[in-house]
């Protein structure tokens, strides 16, 4: 990822995810603090920040695997409460790629990304694996669909991941920390197809520290510390010309080397 | 540009002659060491010196036929498997069935069936297991009630207070292994559960349960429990041994599915939860089967003491398999036989432990899907 060639603007429609005054605590530990954003559908938001400072517990709050205390998230219209009828209604609106890839080890490549289109979506089964080969395709490891995730290298395993994600169809797509556990070799890998998604306009949210990705794909790049969301702006304004003395001092931290 | 190097990789070399074959193999693992070289020697004089002696008198000096005690008393350097072998039926299947030769046919045919479902399950290539497990499972256990217990088709209902020998031990196992499963696999999801409630419940069932001896169970459920049912309402004695078998081992088998569900990473739920899979699905296809995979040793080890432990079903009365062979040795008829009574009981416990544990390794390899290729 070391062109800086940005790529077109995408086109903005209306709010997907709207959040809110958002207030979580750990205990004792305030976690977020008065975090407000909106997403826009088609947007590409790159998150990044140092650790401790809350980014995957921000995108976690936005499918519920983390429950927040105070503030409102409201995603594709509907509003995240305790509500399970709810909560699984956005959840499968919303595709989540980890850090640590969790590929079902005990199911193929193939059973890995028709598990929830059937059980969820209630699709027939050969539909689902139909689709399923078409996103494996996608992301070039058709040949590996009868295997184990055991027996693929970290990065196809993250791109299957990613095929298990899409194979839901989701309108949105939260990526926490996709590459953190790479090997350099394979990071590449993975990034295309997150590229490649971008390009056809799929909503993202990446907390990543991939800057060269951020530069290349993101509409908009936010920094948070300390739980707050410290500075957003354009790729372009947000690396060259940072606002905020804790943004440049990342900044130069990050790209120091 | 033109001065670039392409990169080949070196062929591969087999390991030089010193480190391999059988003389590199005994060289290394039996006198690898003094320690070892010591060890080693001390094995081997034990060896030679004490089984050769056993084989010899339990298999090249044995008797093996006849129909009474003067045989084995003509030839005393051997074993007498004519005991073993005179009274084999009433060992195996009982006093009921030994005493009803026209009813021998029912304990029969049942081991019959048994292994005729059992065996081809064991082969990887067999066709339709699928259709054989449910058989095992769940149709063999009902043809087990009409063909040995009876009262219906014109098969004589059996004296479940004669019932007795390997026939009782396979019984009660079969029973405690069959409902312990799921009752423990809903007993370990409900001690992980969110709702205190449901937890309480379950940590309380568990944790007395498995901290009251067995034959403590076995004396209540015989003794006690009729004490709080009116007169008249009598449970048969093997149901009562099965009820109080089956709540003792339920709450083992919690604990080793519990510690299956523990080991499996919170990411996996996560993934699952993300993808809009609701609780059950979770735990049907994504915690529960790699949980089960992972405690695959400790829920047979749990089986194979169970299997051993049915035996302190004497406490209240009934001759299973190491209680029959021991009464046996004492009838007039062959009394002092004690060692080939304890050793043939002591065989078929053994076999069959070792059975149910070389299937669970069998398991364990076919489930390992982190094989690389």
């Amino acid at each position: 990822m070391t062109t800086d060639t940005q790529m077109a603007p995408a086109e903005l429609g209306e709010s997907i995810i709207t959040i809110d005054g958002l207030n979580k605590w750990y205990g004792q530990f305030h976690v977020l603090k008065d975090i407000d954003l909106d997403v826009k559908r088609g947007e590409r938001i790159v998150i990044c920040g140092p650790s401790g400072s809350g980014k995957s517990t921000l995108i976690r709050c936005i499918n519920r695997l983390e429950t927040h205390q105070e503030g409102s998230i409201v995603v594709d219209g509907i509003e995240l409460t305790d509500d399970t009828k709810h909560i699984n209604d956005i959840r499968r609106e919303v595709g989540m790629v980890f850090q640590h890839f969790n590929l079902f080890p005990h199911l193929t490549v193939l059973e890995n990304c028709t598990l929830a289109p059937i059980w969820v979506r209630k699709t027939p089964k050969r539909e689902a694996e139909e689709l399923a080969m078409q996103y494996l395709e996608r992301v070039k490891i058709p040949e590996q669909a009868n295997k184990y995730p055991g027996q693929l290298s970290g990065g196809q395993q993250q791109r299957v991941a990613i095929a298990r994600s899409l194979c839901m169809n989701p309108r949105v797509m939260l990526f926490d920390e996709p590459t953190s556990a790479l090997d350099p070799e394979m990071i590449a890998e993975v990034l295309d197809v997150m590229v490649g998604l971008a390009e056809d306009g799929m909503t993202m949210l990446c907390v990543t520290h991939e800057m060269g990705f951020a530069r290349k794909v993101a509409n908009r790049v936010i920094f948070m510390d300390g739980g707050q969301i410290v500075e957003q702006n354009e790729p372009e304004e947000f690396f060259n010309n940072p606002q905020n003395d804790r943004t440049q001092l990342f900044l130069s931290q990050i790209l120091q080397h | 540009m033109a001065d670039v190097k392409t990169f080949v990789p070196a062929p591969d070399r087999a390991p030089p002659s010193s480190a391999v074959g059988p003389i590199a193999w005994i060289r290394d693992n039996l006198f690898g060491s003094i320690g070892s070289s010591i060890a080693t020697l001390v094995f081997f004089y034990l060896f030679f010196s004490y089984v050769p002696l056993f084989v010899e008198w339990a298999l090249i000096n044995a008797n093996w036929t006849g129909s009474d005690r003067s045989v084995c008393e003509a030839n005393a350097a051997g074993a007498c498997w004519t005991f073993i072998n005179v009274r084999l039926e009433q060992i195996l299947f009982g006093l009921y069935f030994a005493s009803n030769p026209d009813e021998l046919w029912r304990p029969t045919l049942i081991f019959i069936l048994f292994f005729a479902l059992l065996l081809p399950l064991l082969f990887e290539k067999t066709p339709g297991k699928k259709w054989l497990t449910i058989a095992l499972l769940g149709v063999f256990p009902v043809v087990f009630y009409f063909v040995v217990y009876g009262g219906y088709f014109g098969i004589s209902q059996s004296n479940t207070t004669q019932w007795g020998g390997f026939l009782l031990t396979f019984a009660l196992a079969f029973v405690g292994i069959l409902l312990a499963l799921p009752i423990g696999i809903l007993l370990a999801l409900g001690r992980r559960s969110e709702l205190p409630v449901i937890r309480s419940i379950c940590v309380i069932y568990i944790e007395f349960w498995r901290g009251t001896p067995l034959i403590t169970i076995l004396f209540m459920a015989s003794v006690m429990l009729p004490l709080f049912f009116p007169a008249g309402v009598e449970f048969d004695k093997v149901v009562r041994a099965m009820i109080g078998i089956t709540l003792f081992q339920s709450a083992y088998t919690a604990e080793a599915v519990r510690g299956g569900l523990a080991a499996i990473p919170k990411g996996q739920s996560e993934a699952a939860m993300a993808l809009g899979l609701g609780y059950w699905r979770r735990t049907v296809f994504i915690t529960l089967p790699q949980a089960l995979k992972i405690s695959i040793p400790s829920i047979v080890n749990t089986f194979i003491a169970l299997f051993k432990d049915t035996s302190l079903v004497s406490i209240i009365g009934l001759l299973d398999l190491l209680n029959m062979a021991q009464t046996t040795a004492r009838s007039m008829e062959w009394k002092g036989y004690d060692i080939e009574a304890f050793l043939f009981a002591g065989f078929v416990y053994w076999a069959f432990c070792y059975g149910m544990s070389r299937y669970s390794q069998n398991l364990e390899r076919k489930l390992d899907t982190n094989r690389r290729n």
